[in-house]
């Protein structure tokens, strides 16, 4: 394949390059973004650009006149901008050139890059700082066309991979395993046993997925009910919630007891009262509230915190497999991309219509000489003269416009119609 | 009973080649959808059906050409009994498919249906004529509603089987890709119960109306045949039954449920063999 030339560049620092220490100091703020992108753009040799900061990485995208020299400029740009110098940040800089950057783009976008691979923040960060670009009119036809791809491929990726699919918190491993073990969370009830931070919050992820029903108790009733009020629940008194536990399909434990406040003989109790409908018990609670018997009776299930920790670490390993599966999938879409740019070079489109003319020209010219031997070789020259400015006449606007269109949205378009009406692709 | 052959080169012709096409697709389509269950890769799983899709017609085809052929219906030689249960578990699989749309369903219940075909073609091929008495709408009756409650139980058995994965899993806190793939452990028990729900008044009816044509027929016993025979069919009977009534009497969920309808279904394969 030809390599198409879309003069992209991108010049970044990221958690992997740098650590946080400078990292912080490279930001920019969305204040600060309008400013400087519009400073970027006044250099010659930078003609669409792009900036994306976050707290993991700071990055320009551009399209440039000329690659090296605009990845030095991007570069000085950064350290000039920050005031660091540029030996001290040189050796944290990663730059990517044309088809390297979109790879590059494909996989921040899809969550690749990031910390934890397949986290969602990213792609809205990068929307985020697209939407703003496009509102400053900072970039131009590639870089849109460039994000708009990346979205795309990033949606992609997120459907076809597992990626993203299992929890890397605790919080999130416990919701995913309630929704394994439950039909639908909305018809079920959480019972919360001590107001701990860590159990409010897995209480609350519960809650986002459709939990409707919660029951808040804790040695002081106070607590209970202050909980029970912001989780949109009912506090119990203490001494009675081991007589309520039947009810409850999801119990997460977090008192400070120092021994086992759930026993086997209280959760057989209640799954024998519940007719065998499954249980499921989070202690979260160090030392731990719930006996480890309890995960011996059929159709209960107990996790505490080491057991959701080597959860979330399998997930995290399954991330990563799942990431190479990405990257097929990134790999044929930059080689998309590399059709679409290549489609948009006039030039080739040009040059063939031309020889197409040229032919004709040629073939009409012959034809008439053979009838004409009377003339001399002054006429001869003479009419090549004439018949070459007459399609030289007829090409020159539609050339100019053609090279013209092929900056803009509708240039393939263009290119499409014309190889199309003069039968290029024969 | 009067047994004769078939004969015609072309119907033998268009028998072997709808047969292979079926055996064949129903192969293929278990080896896409575990390459879907292991790999998910995209595109299979599509593929997956549509691959089954071509078995079940070319299936139906069989059915309807010896169906042509004998005079009557896919229930009189265990040739014909075969051919026919393994074309409604994927009838009662696509109507699963589509009505629950369970993931992976079909890398359980697929493989079920090409091990009967298979097994259908060790068996004579012969053409034996439906006995002709009074009481010859109880035997197909018995027939044909054993037949469709076997095949709700081959997809009890295929979602069992997942549950039992899926348990495994869950319990022992090692959640590998499985883990992943499968649905959530009520919502299988769920459907099992939904498949063992149709199928255990339709097996009993079938059993019923059998044993009533037994004794019709010998004019003697309740079964004529031996007791050896009987068993497995009563095991399954009894624990399609615990699984059928136990659910709000005695707690029969999850585990147990699951793997009733897996030891079920053994036991009614068990009794199909020695019986029909």
């Amino acid at each position: 394949m030809i390599m198409a030339e879309s003069n992209l560049v991108i010049v970044g620092v990221n958690h992997k390059t740098t650590p946080v220490e400078l990292r912080e100091k490279l930001a920019f703020t969305r204040g600060s973004i309008e400013e400087t992108t519009e400073k970027l753009g006044s250099y010659p040799e930078i003609d669409e650009n792009l900036i994306i900061s976050t707290c993991n990485r700071v990055e320009i995208y551009a399209r440039v006149n000329d690659v090296e020299k605009g990845i030095d400029r991007l570069k000085k740009f950064i350290c000039d901008y920050h005031m660091i110098p540029f030996n001290l940040l040189d050796k944290h800089f990663y730059a990517f050139r044309e088809e390297e950057t979109v790879k590059h783009l494909f996989r921040v976008s899809a969550s690749l890059d990031s910390m934890v691979v397949g986290e969602s923040q990213i792609l809205g960060q990068v929307k985020d700082a697209y939407s703003l670009a496009k509102s400053l009119q900072t970039t131009g036809l590639i870089l849109n066309q460039l994000f708009e791809k990346a979205f795309n491929v990033a949606k992609k990726i997120r459907e076809e991979t597992g990626i993203a699919e299992s929890a890397v918190s605790i919080s999130s491993a416990a919701v995913e395993l309630a929704r394994k073990i439950f039909e639908d969370l909305e018809s079920h009830t959480v019972m919360l046993v001590g107001t701990g931070e860590m159990a409010e919050l897995a209480a609350k992820h519960l809650i986002s997925y459709g939990v409707k029903t919660v029951y808040v108790a804790s040695r002081t009733y106070e607590r209970a009910t202050a909980l029970a009020k912001t989780l949109n629940g009912s506090a119990l008194d203490f001494e009675h919630f081991k007589s309520e536990l039947h009810r409850a399909d999801i119990v997460i434990s977090s008192t400070a007891a120092p021994n086992f406040i759930i026993t086997k003989e209280i959760v057989e109790k209640a799954i024998h009262e519940r007719n065998n409908r499954p249980m499921f018990l989070i202690d979260i609670a160090v030392p731990r509230d719930i006996e480890p018997e309890v995960n011996d009776l059929e159709n209960v299930y107990l996790y505490d915190i080491d057991d959701l920790q080597g959860v979330v670490n399998a997930n995290l390993q399954e991330r990563e497999k799942e990431a190479e599966l990405a990257m097929d999938i990134i790999q044929a879409e930059v080689g998309k991309f590399n059709n679409w740019i290549e489609a948009l070079d006039a030039v080739p489109t040009i040059v063939e219509l031309r020889k197409r003319a040229e032919a004709v020209r040629m073939q009409e010219i012959e034809k008439t000489i053979k009838k004409m031997p009377h003339l001399s070789e002054e006429d001869k020259h003479n009419l090549h003269l004439m018949t070459s400015s007459i399609i030289n006449k007829i090409l020159h606007k539609p050339t100019i416009n053609l090279k013209k269109k092929t900056q803009t949205t509708e240039g393939r378009t263009y290119l499409k119609a014309i190889r199309h009406l003069f039968h290029l692709d024969d | 009973m009067v047994s004769r052959l078939t004969g015609g080169f072309a119907p033998v012709f268009m028998k072997i080649i709808t047969f292979n096409i079926a055996m064949i697709s129903y192969l293929l389509a278990s080896l896409e959808y575990f390459i879907y269950l292991v790999y998910r890769k995209p595109g299979v799983s599509k593929l997956a059906t549509g691959t089954v899709l071509v078995g079940l017609l070319s299936h139906t085809v069989i059915i309807g050409l010896r169906s042509q052929e004998t005079g009557h219906g896919p229930y009189t030689t265990s040739f014909e009994v075969a051919i026919f249960l393994s074309w409604l578990v994927v009838v009662v699989y696509c109507f699963t498919h589509w009505r629950y749309k369970v993931k992976d369903l079909g890398s359980f219940v697929i493989p079920v249906a090409f091990l009967i075909l298979l097994y259908a073609t060790f068996l004579s091929k012969e053409i034996v004529d439906f006995p002709e008495s009074e009481f010859r709408v109880l035997l197909t009756l018995h027939r044909t509603l054993s037949v469709i409650g076997f095949a709700a139980f081959a997809i009890a058995f295929g979602l069992g089987v997942m549950y039992l994965i899926q348990e495994k899993q869950v319990k022992s806190k090692k959640l590998g890709i499985m883990y992943f793939r499968m649905p959530s452990l009520e919502s299988l028990d769920n459907l099992i119960y939904k498949a063992v729900a149709v199928g255990f008044p339709l097996f009993t009816l079938g059993f019923l109306t059998g044993a009533i044509w037994n004794i019709k027929m010998s004019q003697t016993s309740l079964f004529s045949w031996e007791l050896v025979k009987l068993w497995p069919l009563v095991i399954g009977w009894v624990l399609y039954g615990l699984v059928f009534f136990g659910r709000y009497r005695m707690g029969w969920r999850g585990k147990k449920v699951a793997q009733g309808s897996v030891i079920g279904f053994v036991t009614v394969i068990i009794s199909i063999i020695l019986h029909v």
